[in-house]
């Protein structure tokens, strides 16, 4: 218990230490001004977020080859923790382009497949709630999770290659090759932050989600009983 | 028995299942109709309008058909407790799959011909002249949307509110299919129609990679 308050202590002074870098640090960009400083909380995010999805990916391959419940513990707390900082990014993108690009919402790319990859992972969610049985829950979400994962980079490259047939709303100045290497070094930096808060929110997630398998398994035992 | 063999007389039984009834393949052509009339009432299906719009209604007439369709799929052979009898009658299980898949795709694409000259009726659309194309678009579309809802209605077929969950797992893997096939069509409903091949290649990814992961991944979906 000690260790984890230790944790979350480090972890508050290092997503603290991100967010003065992104308001102090970093210089102010050019074209959007202050503004653009909410890049570092977005970006990162959106990086975590993968991350997330990511280790989800590889417990469901292990789940189906290895079927130990740890793997199915983990890879929901992976997908809840990955949808907590894929919101973030959907959040944030609006307020970040209201102002930029003068309207809330616009069908880039980069946003429709955030969106749709947010959704996956909401039915992924919904799927483990309507299967009843603790195993075939496990399997079921572990091969939606296989499937959905494996789909993201056709969603991403086909919706890419949609909007790029049509001409873009807004031309986004944002990164790209011309940015301040102190820019880079606060979204390297908030990365870091942002990572280390997921793994302590993840490891939070599981041992909550250990308590309840292990509790759906000894209530199994007594009802065979 | 080889899985060709024992795929083709699965396939068989699938066919003469449907045909017997027509229960499927009528009620999934009515509400493709129905998707088509009513959605009409949201815009002006004028010629310039409908060519804009109508390939993207289209598709999702189809999906959404299509994730309606699949629904008993699976659930019929857990109605009638046939499941263990069809794992045990085929060494196997991707044939199971591929019965299905083959006989979803078969429906799929019968539904959709059958509805291409009201569509393009209804909404004014020269559809003859690159009819051979938009059989292509519709087959590697329909073989996608088989091939994921097969999977997944295995999967929803033992769960609650399988009705619900099958379109809701469903609609959102197969953006990219709604996205390129209609583009593709798009293309080949223009004034000078002309063929999306960056399209049709990501309908053939979508298809291979699908396969290759049902292929891989077949046996654990009828796990008991």
């Amino acid at each position: 218990m000690k260790k984890q308050v230790l944790a979350a202590i480090v972890v508050f002074f290092l997503v603290g230490a991100a967010a003065y870098g992104a308001f102090f640090v970093a210089p102010t960009e050019r074209t959007m001004g202050p503004i653009q400083r909410i890049f570092y909380l977005h970006v990162s995010s959106a990086w975590t977020g993968l991350t997330a999805f990511f280790i989800c990916f590889v417990a469901n391959v292990l789940y189906v080859i290895r079927r130990q419940p740890q793997w199915d513990w983990l890879s929901v707390s992976a997908a809840e923790v990955g949808l907590v900082f894929t919101s973030v990014v959907l959040v944030s993108g609006p307020i970040w382009a209201h102002p930029v690009w003068g309207i809330w919402w616009t069908w880039d790319w980069r946003l429709t497949s955030t969106l749709i990859l947010w959704l996956l992972y909401v039915c992924f969610l919904v799927l483990r709630t309507l299967v009843e049985e603790p195993e075939r829950r496990a399997l079921f979400s572990a091969l939606f999770g296989i499937f959905a994962f494996l789909d993201v980079p056709l969603v991403f490259g086909s919706i890419r290659w949609w909007r790029t047939q049509h001409p873009q709303p807004v031309i986004m100045g944002g990164p790209g090759s011309g940015m301040d290497p102190t820019m880079w070094w606060v979204t390297f930096f908030s990365w870091f932050a942002m990572l280390a808060l997921m793994t302590l929110l993840m490891r939070a997630r599981y041992v909550m989600e250990a308590a309840r398998g292990e509790l759906e398994m000894v209530r199994h035992e007594a009802e065979a009983v | 028995m080889s899985l060709f063999s024992s795929t083709s007389a699965l396939l068989g039984k699938e066919l003469r299942t449907e045909f017997r009834s027509r229960e499927l393949l009528t009620t999934t052509v009515v509400f493709i109709l129905m998707v088509i009339v009513l959605f009409s009432f949201t815009f002006d299906p004028t010629y310039n309008e409908s060519r804009r719009f109508g390939p993207g209604l289209l598709w999702l007439a189809f999906l959404f058909a299509a994730s309606l369709m699949l629904q008993p799929c699976f659930l019929r052979e857990q109605n009638n407790d046939t499941l263990s009898a069809l794992r045990l009658s085929v060494s196997d299980p991707f044939a199971i799959f591929l019965a299905k898949l083959v006989a979803n795709t078969l429906f799929l694409l019968f539904t959709e011909v059958l509805m291409l000259p009201v569509f393009a009726v209804l909404y004014n659309v020269p559809v003859l002249r690159v009819l051979p194309q938009l059989l292509l678009v519709f087959f590697l579309g329909s073989l996608g949307v088989s091939i994921a809802g097969t999977a997944l209605s295995a999967i929803s077929a033992q769960a609650r509110m399988r009705e619900l969950l099958l379109p809701l797992l469903l609609l959102p893997l197969l953006t990219p299919v709604l996205v390129s096939s209609t583009q593709v069509t798009i293309g080949l409903l223009d004034a000078s129609p002309y063929i999306e091949w960056k399209g049709l290649g990501f309908l053939v990814a979508f298809d291979v990679v699908f396969l290759t992961l049902l292929w891989l991944l077949g046996e654990y979906l009828l796990e008991e």
